[in-house]
Order: structure tokens, then sequence, then C-alpha cells
């Protein structure tokens, strides 16, 4: 009886004293560590990580796990985080297909999802969700701002060309939704296509002024070596992807001068952008890219909602994310009705600078931009 | 246009040759020893990685071909007499696990080692630039160069295989290993010295590959796909059959990239015949394969069982 009774006494005391601190939150982090995508998911980690570093928050607890950019194996880390480690909040996918495959089951089980990269169409109008937000973009983001960007620079006529897959598409019609001049040429290649001989031929016969391509990762390495090669000189604009930090280094000399948009560069002039830039490289012994950016915005987010409501209140919780009342690298910072951002779009040149490659910003190419999706979303 | 379709046909003649370097020493490791190796990407990406590495470290692309060539078949010989010596008596099963399983060591070794970001490779100054083809379309001049030293190889392969005393038991080893065992030959000592010549053979591919493409983890089994499919075209086991089915996947692979969507718009309106052509485009060489299995169930220069 005095047993029950002293237990009952310390579980009391216990929670009086859980009370009487901020209600610690629990991030489940499931992002691409190994495999020929690790690059991508190692900088949004080592970005998230130095900022939760920096804040040294005794409430925060972060799991990270390596989803080996397969869909099935983010699911089974999901449902583990979920059901096994308590998370509350899970974050990190790169990839749209396994965003597809984790993010709307966990926002039905009411736990939040913030994007620290993948932001596919799906998720930002109908499939919308007061669970999820997106602090990098909506995916057609990066492209619509080349369309903006090669309409306002005077490009009359664009040779197009994008891997034949869902972003693939999405990409070219961002691209189309902003510019406003003639298609010459859309060409389709293959995911993971290595050789661009055939389509480089097609671009040297073509009419066009200008080239758009959305080549993530290898395939843009590839496409941009042999288009230096070619001794075709149209003009290369794309998304930031083929050109990001990680990347730059593997094109080499060949990436020079060719455009390319962003809604983040480290020459963003503002504090938290220059802190964050020499803190990463004193950290890492690299520059940070734009998943690193990502990374270390969406954990000061998150931390700026734990200042001001407690997780278990999740209704305040959004309301304090929503608010996203913190210092971004990208200087403004605002969600649109679908929780996504309304940010800036810049565009960038590749430089040298010394011997390193890197981008510099040369204008901006979309103001106050939101997304194509954000009127269908009802929340 | 006549300056597009031969721009092209050279492009289709280099993809080829590139595959041969890969698809020969899967075949002859698969004719000889009748094993499956799933690894053999794994030795093209060590080429690539030796390559760029050397070459950032001495500044020559040359050297770096060099070290390309002695890292991937020092990488064949020891997997062969530390691995894959155990598993000639196994199925085929067994020998698919284990080698992939040394794509998963070699993938995430390689990563440990250079790091999870592409290396950088470029290609050699001198071999810089373009050449004016006839019809006055340019050419990158280091495509050329590959197509040259590719066509060199395979010759070089044939007169191996075919002219020397180490071609003779190669070729025996083939048609009958236990007769050749009988009569004296250093069985094991063969089979390491055929491996680890399909390892160099890979790794030079690697490394002349990687100078137009992306030196990164997990560059191998794409390609190492390609070496199947033409392998199967070509009859497996069959050198002259590895050179046939790599041109053909060449030419179809390029030639249906380029013509597929224009033969679409002749009859359709451009985004469907650009969405259909590309779609086709890359199933062709698959099903040019179906065609080929469907006509001669054992390659084209297979042996008939």
């Amino acid at each position: 009886m005095k047993g029950i009774k002293t237990t009952i006494a310390a579980a009391a005391a216990l929670l009086a004293a859980g009370a009487a601190q901020a209600e610690p939150v629990k991030v489940g982090m499931i992002t691409t560590l190994s495999g020929g995508g690790a690059g991508l998911g190692i900088d949004a980690r080592d970005g998230f990580m130095l900022a939760v570093k920096q804040a040294n928050n005794p409430d925060l607890e972060v799991v990270i796990e390596d989803d080996q950019r397969k869909p099935d194996i983010a699911v089974q880390l999901a449902d583990k985080m979920i059901q096994q480690d308590k998370v509350d909040v899970l974050t990190g996918i790169i990839w749209s297909n396994l965003a597809m495959a984790v993010v709307p089951s966990a926002v039905a089980q009411d736990k939040i999802y913030m994007s620290v990269n993948a932001a596919p169409s799906q998720l930002a109008g109908k499939g919308c969700n007061k669970n999820y937000f997106s602090v990098s973009y909506q995916n057609d983001n990066l492209h619509e701002a080349a369309g903006g960007y090669a309409s306002s620079a005077g490009y009359e006529k664009a040779f197009i060309l994008a891997p034949n897959y869902p972003a693939g598409k999405d990409s070219l019609t961002g691209f189309k939704r902003f510019f406003f001049g003639d298609i010459t040429n859309e060409v389709y290649t293959k995911l993971g296509q290595t050789d661009y001989a055939a389509e480089i031929a097609q671009i040297r016969a073509s009419d066009a002024d200008h080239v758009f391509f959305f080549l993530p990762g290898g395939m843009g390495i590839a496409f941009m070596k042999q288009y230096a090669q070619s001794g075709v000189d149209k003009p290369l604009i794309g998304p930031a992807f083929s050109m990001d930090q990680g990347i730059l280094g593997a094109v080499g000399d060949a990436a020079l001068g060719v455009k390319n948009t962003s809604n983040w560069s480290k020459d963003i002039d503002n504090p938290t952008n220059a802190a964050f830039v020499e803190t990463f490289q004193a950290e890492y012994g690299r520059l940070p890219s734009l998943y690193a950016s990502f990374g270390f915005d969406t954990a000061n987010l998150l931390l700026s909602a734990m200042d001001k409501a407690s997780i278990s209140d999740k209704d305040a919780f959004r309301e304090a994310l929503r608010a996203a009342d913190f210092n971004s690298v990208r200087g403004k910072f605002t969600f649109g009705p679908n929780q996504h951002p309304i940010q800036d779009l810049y565009v960038r040149e590749v430089v040298k600078e010394g011997d390193v490659l890197t981008n510099k910003i040369i204008g901006t190419a979309l103001t106050d931009h939101s997304d194509a999706y954000a009127s269908e979303c009802s929340m | 246009m006549f300056s597009l379709f031969l721009e092209q046909l050279l492009n289709g003649l280099q993809s080829g040759v590139m595959l041969f370097l890969m698809a020969s020493g899967l075949t002859l490791v698969f004719g000889v020893m009748g094993l499956i190796n799933l690894a053999h990407g794994s030795l093209y990406m060590i080429g690539a990685f030796a390559c760029a590495a050397v070459a950032a470290w001495t500044g020559s692309f040359w050297l770096g071909l060099v070290a390309s060539l002695m890292a991937a078949s020092i990488a064949g010989a020891l997997v062969e007499m530390l691995i894959i010596r155990r598993l000639y008596n196994r199925d085929h099963l067994d020998q698919v696990l284990a080698t992939f399983a040394l794509i998963l060591i070699f993938s995430e070794g390689t990563r440990w080692i250079f790091g999870s970001f592409p290396l950088f490779l470029s290609v050699p100054d001198f071999l810089t630039g373009t050449v004016i083809l006839p019809g006055g379309s340019q050419y990158p001049l280091f495509r050329l160069a590959i197509i040259v030293a590719g066509l060199a190889v395979a010759v070089g392969l044939f007169l191996l295989i075919g002219k020397t005393r180490l071609g003779i038991r190669i070729r025996a080893g083939e048609a009958d290993r236990g007769m050749i065992a009988a009569l004296g030959v250093d069985i094991d000592r063969l089979y390491t010295i055929v491996f680890a010549l399909g390892a160099a053979l890979a790794g030079l591919a690697g490394a002349f590959v990687g100078t137009t493409q992306s030196v990164q983890v997990g560059m191998g089994e794409p390609v190492l796909i390609l070496a199947f499919v033409v392998i199967v075209i070509g009859g497996i086991g069959s050198i002259k059959g590895a050179l046939v089915g790599s041109l053909l996947v060449g030419f179809t692979d390029t030639m249906g990239r380029f013509l597929l969507p224009h033969a679409f718009a002749t009859f359709l309106d451009p985004s469907s015949a650009t969405a259909i052509g590309s779609a086709l485009a890359s199933m062709l060489i698959y099903i040019v394969m179906a065609l080929v299995l469907f006509l001669r169930p054992s390659g084209l220069f297979g042996a008939t069982s």
C-alpha cells in the first residue's frame, strides 16, 4: 500500500516537473545518405543539424535515418519513427516520389511534415494539408523563374529538354507557363541517361536561340560536359539543381557562364545568410548548397515555433509554423495559403571565385512568387 | 539534315564501341567461367574513379588512364581470387546474390573513400575542340578519339583471342573446362587472368566515359544493364556477338531517340509525337532484344543449345 502511494507521488511529481518545462519535440529525419543521390541528403542533414547545434535547445531531439532513395524504405522508416520513436515532426525527404509515398499517410496520422526539398504539385493544390509545410518551394517554381527570365532577357525561341518522368514534365510545363516565345523543340530524355550526343546534335541543328534544360544530378553533369565539348554555343538556362555547389566541382569550367534560377544563393545579402555560409564552411569544410540552406531554414522555422507554442497543442504549433517568424537565409519568407513559400526567385550565373566555381546573383526573375496550385487548396 | 544524320551515326558508333568494352569482359567471364558477374559495373566505376583521382592528383589524364587499367584489373583479380573462385560450382542464383553484395560493398566503399559528391574528370587539352565533318557540321574531337581507341581495343581483343596461346586456352576453357584442366593448364590462373582482363576493359571504358559524364557512385549499374542486353542479343560467351550487339544497341538507341519523335510528328501533333516518340525510344533496345530472342533464342552468335 505504501509502495503504491510512493509510486503515485513520484508520478505526480514527474508530471508536474514535465508541465513546468517546455514540451520536448522529437523530429524524425528521413533522407538519402547512401548511394548516388547521397550528396543532396547529406547537405540537407548538415544544414539542419548546423541550426540545431547553434540553437542548442535541449528540448529538440533529432532521429536521422537513411532512405537509400527507395520509396519502400522511406515508408518503413516513417512507420518506425511514428510508431516506435514517437516523433512529432517528420522532415528530410529529397525526392518527390519518396515524398508522395510518405507524406500523405504521415499527415493523416496528425504528424507535422516539413519539406526540405521535394514539393510535388499533388501536395500543393487539392492535396494540401494543414500538417504539411514546404520550406523549400513548390517544385515548379525554379522552372517558372527560368521561363520568366528567358522572356525578360529577350529570348524568343527555346529548345527545352527534360527527363521523361513526372518531375521532368512538370518542369517543362512550369517553364512554358512563364515563357512567352516559341518552343522550337521539346525533347524528353530517358531518366538516368548519361549520353546526350543525340540531343546535342539536335540542338545544333535547331534554330533555337537558347536551351532550357532540367537534368538533375549526374545527368546534368554529363550534359554540361558534353555540351561544352560539342562546340555548340547557344546559351544554357536551367534551374539551380544542375548548377548547385555539390555538382559544380564535377562539371568544371564547362559550367562557367551558365544562367540558373534559384530561391537561394550564397550571396543573398542579409546577415543570417552571411553567418550561415561562414559557419557552414567552418563546420564542414565546404560551401553550402541549396539543400543545405533548406535544411538550415527548416530547423530554424521549427525552433521558432517551439519558442512560441507547445507541440502538445497542435493547432497553436501549426499556427506558430505558419507565422514563419524566423530569420530565413533567403531574407524575406512568408507562407502562402497552401503553406508553400511566397518568395523571390533569382537568376544566378556560374562564376569562378579564385579556384572555386560558384554562383553569383545577376538579377531577380520573379518577385514575391507563389505557385500555380495555391488557388486549388482549400484549407 | 545530312550532316545531322552523319553526326548521329557517329554518336551511335561511339556509344556502341564503349558498350563493347563493357560487354566483352562480361561475356568472356560468362562464356569461360559460366559466371554471372553483376559487379562488372563496379569495376567500371573503379576505373572512372581511379582515373579521376589520379588525373586530379598528377594533372595528367594519361597517368589517370594507366591508373584506371591497373586499379580495375587489380580489383578484378582480387575479387576473383577471394570471392568469385568459391562460386564457380554454385548455381546462378548464388552468384547473382554474391556479386550483388559486391556492388553494395564497392559503392559504399567508394563513397567512403571519395565522399558523396561527384568527381571532376576532363578531356586532355589537345583532344578538346571539334572537327568539321563532311557536310559542314562540327563533331567533338574527343568522341572521335574514343571511337578510334575503342575500335583499336576491339581489334586487339580479337587478335588476343584468335591468335595467341592465351586465346587458345580461353577458347578451350569455354568449350570444355574439365578437359583443359586434365591437359595440365593451370585453370585457376587462367580464370584469374580472364577476370582481370574483363575488369581492365570495364575500367578503361569507365575512364573514357568518365570524361564526358559524371564520375559518381552508382554510375556502373545503368551501363551494366545495357551490357547484359548486349550479350543477350549477341549470344552469351561470343566476343563477335558482343561487338555486333554493342553496335546494334548503340545505333538503335541513338537513332531511335533522334528519329522516332520526327517519325511520329509526320502524322501526330508535335506534343504527343514527342511524348510517344521519346517513350518508345527508351523502350526500343528492349524491343530489339525481344525480337532477336524470338527469332534466335540463343542470340545472334550464341551456340545453339
